[in-house]
């Protein structure tokens, strides 16, 4: 199969699905033929479906995602990006207290058909206003769903199935995914929510991670097959709805459970996953749950500092160990 | 100003100021017999602005409309019996019991809902706007805000864009003088909202909100304007709530000459007058008219006591489509 990049990969999509459907434009921050956005993802799109479709805005981020609603419940299919995950807060009442929640207080009368694209992840020393991953703040907003690519595959397939849907998806991308290449079938194809996806199969651990941390998790998946370890690595693919019944599974057969995630610790998608895993496998867990997420505090600049609060390979490595070891 | 609108428009202009003032005495009396849950903010007293402004409008076309949304309903031509059930809570209303007295919507009728986040209807507004825009219709969005939501950050975004794409978007501010308890002087130094819309490159107009024509003409004005794809307008009325801001507040804050001298100008008072002295209605037929619509009111009344509540379990659906 040919390998695209994730970049590429969402660009398709966009691309395909504006062919495809008339009511499906972009707007965001410098999205169009200027800039193609921050990190390219629209680059060339304006020049193909004109500025009308592919809209420049100013920077207002709560207007974008405002009048992105307002187009959705007005028969478009517009999907807003906001230029990096942080600057949702400047967008979360329309987010939240309108895109979310316009169903459902006007008795189901509105379809709200928005994408909200964005940018999370740190690793690239830009600090505390460009580096979070906030993915758990809209897992606590019912009306939302949250999807959450690791692959180009599932970056194209979860964007076409985002679009084509009838609810609000606040849609994470990760800033060090988008060169990373991957095999992306050349056909149309959806990615269905809802349902993870087991990136490897293994009996003594399973790790449970998102985005990025997946990559890292399957980095360290190899190391440990070396050793004598065999990790089961999932990937939820979209964090709401949570595909509960795969991470029950896995945690049934390996009994034992590592969430790896790069944001906060408290409050967190590792804690949320915790306690899907607490309250419906508890007595198969042979050790206690082990999670390892950003330590609780502002992304640093440094590189040391900012390498420290990320997990990484050596910190999913010794985790799997300990929780493996337990009892022993 | 000429009343040179057909009898039949005046007539039904007033029917409507008529319809939201006895609409809303009747949910403040309802609210006082403890059959309304929660709170209520009462339009009665700003008629003219959502009559005036509705009555330019086509069925197509779009409003967005605010925690005091009630007459902008009844405007646009939405239901009594559903609006009236939907703010008493019960299953037959617009939203099966789901929004309540700040947030009823009829799809149907382009009334797109009534968001209780000061200055969040705003945004909203401006996407359907572009969305008219994009599949090519000739439909235009009245935004109705407060004065209060002019200070909101989305008033600028909002505007801004609207002006940057020529969108046909009316906004449409109800200078009532007081957010809450906070009069307009305390919180900004500029006394018409309009002069706002300089920021923007389009009209600004002030106009007094008491006077339904008034507001007819200057909304024909910028419909006419967004029509033709020349953007938008920013329209203040000047208007007062003839009780608090909400439930049963006594609105202290206000001194008391200003509150008589507003009551004073009771938009549906100085309407029927000048209809009246104009030789349009008669008096008997405006009594025939307030008879007709106390029926209306009565029947909607009836409609909302007599429906049943949401089954509990219904909290769950209409999350997700």
């Amino acid at each position: 199969m040919r390998k695209i990049t994730y970049r590429e990969a969402l660009r398709e999509a966009l691309r395909e699905e504006m062919l495809r459907d008339p009511t499906v434009f972009l707007l965001g921050e410098d999205i169009g033929r200027y800039w193609g956005g921050a990190f390219k993802v629209t680059e060339g799109l304006a020049e193909e479906f004109g500025d009308e479709r592919v809209r420049d805005t100013p920077i207002s981020e709560s207007a974008i995602v405002g009048v992105g609603v307002g187009a959705a419940i007005t028969g478009m299919r517009p999907v807003a990006e906001i230029m990096f995950g942080d600057l949702t807060a400047l967008a979360m009442d329309q987010i939240a207290n309108q895109a979310a929640k316009i169903r459902y207080m006007f008795g189901g009368q509105a379809k709200c058909p928005l994408v909200v694209r964005t940018p999370f992840g740190a690793g690239v020393n830009i600090a505390s206003h460009h580096s979070q991953s906030l993915e758990a703040w809209f897992m606590h907003v019912p009306g939302l769903f949250v999807a959450i690519p690791s692959t180009p595959q599932d970056a194209k397939g979860l964007l076409k199935t985002a679009i084509r849907g009838n609810n609000p998806v606040f849609f994470c991308e990760h800033k060090l995914l988008y060169p990373v290449e991957g095999e992306v079938p050349e056909h149309d194809y959806t990615t269905p929510f809802g349902e993870a996806v087991t990136r490897r199969e293994g009996s003594d651990a399973t790790i449970v991670a998102t985005s990025y941390m997946v990559h890292k998790a399957l980095a360290a998946a190899t190391v440990l097959e070396k050793e004598g370890l065999s990790v089961e690595v999932i990937d939820p693919r979209t964090l709401t709805p949570l595909d509960k019944q795969a991470l029950v599974r896995s945690v049934r057969k390996t009994g034992r459970l590592i969430i790896v995630s790069e944001d906060c610790k408290t409050a967190g998608v590792s804690a949320e996953i915790a306690a899907v895993i607490g309250e419906e496998a508890l007595d198969y867990l042979d050790a206690p749950i082990k999670r390892l997420a950003e330590p609780d505090t502002p992304i640093p600049f440094s590189p040391p500092l900012e390498q420290y609060v990320i997990p990484n390979e050596k910190t999913i490595i010794a985790a799997v160990k300990e929780v493996v070891q337990h009892g022993h | 100003m000429a009343l040179d609108l057909p009898k039949q428009k005046l007539a039904e202009m007033l029917r409507k100021m008529v319809e939201i003032r006895l609409f809303e005495e009747k949910v403040f009396e309802l609210y006082g017999q403890n059959v309304v849950p929660g709170t209520i903010h009462l339009y009665a007293g700003e008629e003219a602005v959502a009559v005036g402004v509705c009555s330019v409008l086509e069925k197509a076309d779009y409003i967005t409309s605010t925690h005091r949304g009630h007459g902008h309903c009844i405007a646009k031509g939405a239901d009594l019996n559903r609006t009236m059930a939907e703010i008493l809570g019960k299953q037959t209303g617009y939203c099966k019991g789901k929004g309540g007295s700040m947030h009823i919507a009829d799809f149907t009728i382009g009334m797109l809902g009534a968001t209780a986040v000061v200055g969040a209807g705003l945004p909203i507004a401006v996407g359907a706007g572009l969305s008219a825009k994009l599949r090519g219709t000739k439909q235009v969005v009245a935004c109705f805000f407060g004065e209060g939501a002019s200070n909101q950050g989305t008033f600028h975004e909002s505007l801004n864009i609207a002006s940057v794409w020529k969108l046909p978007v009316v906004f449409v501010c109800e200078n009532n003088l007081y957010a809450m308890g906070t009069r307009q002087s305390r919180v900004m130094n500029v006394e018409n909202i309009a002069d706002r819309a300089s920021a923007y490159g389009f009209p600004g107009v002030t106009v007094d909100g008491n006077d339904v024509v008034a507001v007819y003409e200057a909304t024909l004005n910028a419909v006419k304007r967004a029509k033709k794809g020349e953007g938008s307008t920013l329209i203040e009325c000047k208007t007062y709530r003839r009780r608090g801001h909400s439930r049963a507040d006594p609105a202290k804050y206000r001194p008391k000459n200003e509150v008589q001298e507003w009551l004073g100008k009771d938009p549906i008072k100085l309407f029927k007058e000048r209809l009246i002295q104009g030789s349009i209605l008669s008096e008997s037929e405006i009594a025939d008219v307030e008879k007709e619509v106390e029926t209306r009111i009565a029947e909607a009344v009836r409609f909302a006591l007599e429906s049943a509540y949401p089954m509990p379990q219904e909290a769950l659906q209409d999350v997700y489509s």
